[in-house]
């Protein structure tokens, strides 16, 4: 560990401080403060008029049971949108990273390349090139139709599996690159091994891959979990009005309708509800295998 | 994300005899399926930046056409919209790399209290949602009187994308072999030779990654910077907006212009690290 604690020779007590206070201080302005002037917003009072809002802190905790009752089919809708996203991502992602880690040979870094060059597009106009794939008189609505697996409404678009299945697409390779880096880092001899003691594959895979693998999928899930539930751009363009998730419930109320308070305890819902996740995730795996 | 993406690209392949025998065509026909899901939009934006629109809105093929590619920069505000993005995004960049770097060297360098709940807390930034960002920064810029423009677009870039860097950069730099610091300390050199001939050639690769990647995220950046925009339009501002009144093929052609750059400068980069390696 001597390489990590430095030479003696520069090791002074100062020099640490130095070098993380300016990213410190900018973050405590425009991190920390922020989320208490949040918290105070989410426990005020709103009067004046539209045009020119008062806001007074007041302890006033009715902001949070109002935005739980009134917006409570948003926030278990974007849980729910979320955790399906997050599975069909997995198991998207899945049998790319492992064919990449172990498959591809010379050709791991093309595909590597290749996985990563869709994101190089806006993800603004990736959303609406899905909207043209799911369009009413489009040829995947056409194709579903004539094989009758339509769903009943007889469209794609505007439908909770659209903007699942957007979600999906912007964050999957959130998923798919921790998968990529934890399926590489496993020791061939270990599958050798496996394989020398007579373990069948089914066993290999669920008592060697599948364990190693485990850091990637927790880092993956969290990765593309956190941003689909926050998310309103995908249900704003892929979905309807009865798709709508907390992120659109926030947006509107903080830049259409400026009820600032009840949107500030929105945030604060869905910010407490995914802290504790990352916590106790930190907790028990560390930072190392988050970024 | 690149972080992953560039340590992987530059780890040593390897793989292992035998395989799934069973499993094996169900794995490859799944990673089949998962590269066509991934492609199936770019595809559809690269053709449809060739379409002859009828009506306001890019959404159905109606015919073949140059004229958007000979006309690129036809609607002035989508230009500018670019431009303001670019600039946003390299000064941020700037600011933050700085930031970010000096964290990053502190966190692998150096051992001092409270290294584990800094640690943790630059983590923060990464997890919180960017809806819940953006709103708390508004209301920082709201009760500070403040009014939302270009200056708190480029606040506020910066503050998520000093996380990012100090994350890439650590990772990047982590487990180097630092006693060669020392090694040429030893061997005579200056501290300001051995600073540019040891410690520089060692973490510089790990700040260009980590500025490649705030560059793309802060250009590519909708929701935070809905927030705190005002009347200040980026390039995505602008596609969002575009889709309420008129899609332009322009941004099709301008997407798909973006997307072979980046394909350039990836195989460039990565054309000109093998040769490095070739020749040392």
């Amino acid at each position: 560990m001597a390489g990590v604690a430095g030479s003696t020779r520069e090791r002074s007590r100062i020099a640490p401080y130095l070098m993380i206070l300016p990213a410190l201080a900018y973050l405590g302005i425009f991190y920390v403060v922020p989320f208490f002037s949040l918290f105070r917003t989410s426990l005020s009072t709103m009067g004046g008029s539209v045009y020119l809002p008062k806001l007074t802190f007041a302890w006033e905790f009715g902001n949070y049971a109002r935005a739980l009752s009134e917006y409570r089919e948003q926030i278990l809708r974007s849980f729910g949108y979320a955790f399906c996203a997050t599975v069909l991502c997995l198991l998207l992602a899945f049998p790319l990273a492992y064919v990449i880690a172990f498959k591809a040979g010379r050709f791991k870094n093309l595909l590597l390349g290749l996985v990563i060059l869709p994101f190089f597009v806006t993800f603004l106009i990736r959303t609406i090139a899905w909207k043209t794939i799911l369009a009413d008189n489009g040829w995947v609505v056409s194709a579903l139709g004539s094989v009758g697996l339509l769903p009943q409404e007889g469209r794609l678009l505007s439908t909770g599996a659209a903007v699942i299945g957007g979600l999906t697409y912007n964050w999957i390779i959130f998923m798919i690159l921790p998968l990529y880096v934890s399926l590489e880092k496993i020791d061939p001899r270990l599958l050798e091994a496996s394989r020398d003691l007579y373990g069948t594959n089914r066993r290999m895979f669920g008592k060697v891959i599948l364990p190693l693998a485990l850091p990637g999928v927790l880092a993956g899930s969290l990765l593309v979990f956190i941003p689909s539930v926050g998310d309103f751009i995908n249900a704003d363009y892929l979905g309807s009005t009865k798709t709508t998730m907390i992120g659109n419930v926030i947006q509107k109320q903080f830049l259409v309708i400026k009820d600032y308070p009840v949107a500030a305890a929105m945030s604060f819902i869905l910010m407490a509800l995914i802290l504790v996740g990352v916590l106790l995730y930190t907790r028990a795996l560390g930072t190392e295998d988050l970024v | 994300m690149t972080v992953q993406a560039t340590t992987a690209l530059t780890s040593p392949g390897r793989s292992f005899r035998g395989s799934f025998k069973l499993g094996d065509f169900a794995l490859r026909a799944g990673a089949a399926l998962t590269l066509v899901f991934l492609f199936l939009p770019i595809a559809v934006i690269i053709v449809f930046s060739f379409n002859k629109p009828a009506g306001k809105f890019n959404y159905t093929w109606q015919g073949f056409t140059l004229e958007n590619w000979a006309h690129p920069f036809k609607y002035p505000a989508l230009a500018n919209a670019l431009k303001l993005s670019l600039n946003v995004a390299a000064v941020s960049t700037a600011i933050a790399l700085v930031l970010g770097t000096l964290v990053a060297v502190a966190l692998v360098r150096q051992r001092f209290r409270g290294r584990t709940a800094v640690d943790t807390f630059m983590v923060l930034p990464l997890t919180s949602p960017e809806v819940v960002m953006g709103a708390s920064l508004l209301t920082l810029f709201l009760s500070m009187g403040w009014a939302t423009g270009y200056v708190t677009v480029l606040l506020a870039h910066v503050a998520f994308e000093i996380s990012f860097i100090a994350m890439t950069v650590r990772a990047r730099i982590r487990g180097f072999d630092w006693t060669l610091e020392d090694a040429s300390l030893d061997l005579g050199a200056s501290p300001l030779r051995t600073f540019l001939k040891v410690t520089l050639p060692l973490i510089v690769p790990g700040i260009i990654a980590a500025a490649m990647l705030s560059f793309a995220l802060s250009l590519d950046d909708f929701i935070i910077t809905y927030f705190v925009s005002g009347s200040t339009v980026t390039y995505p501002l602008y596609v969002n907006a575009a889709t309420k009144a008129a899609v332009p093929p322009q941004i099709n052609v301008l997407a798909t212009a973006i997307l072979v750059i980046s394909l350039v400068l990836l195989a460039v980069g990565t054309l000109y690290r093998r040769k490095r390696i070739d020749t040392a």
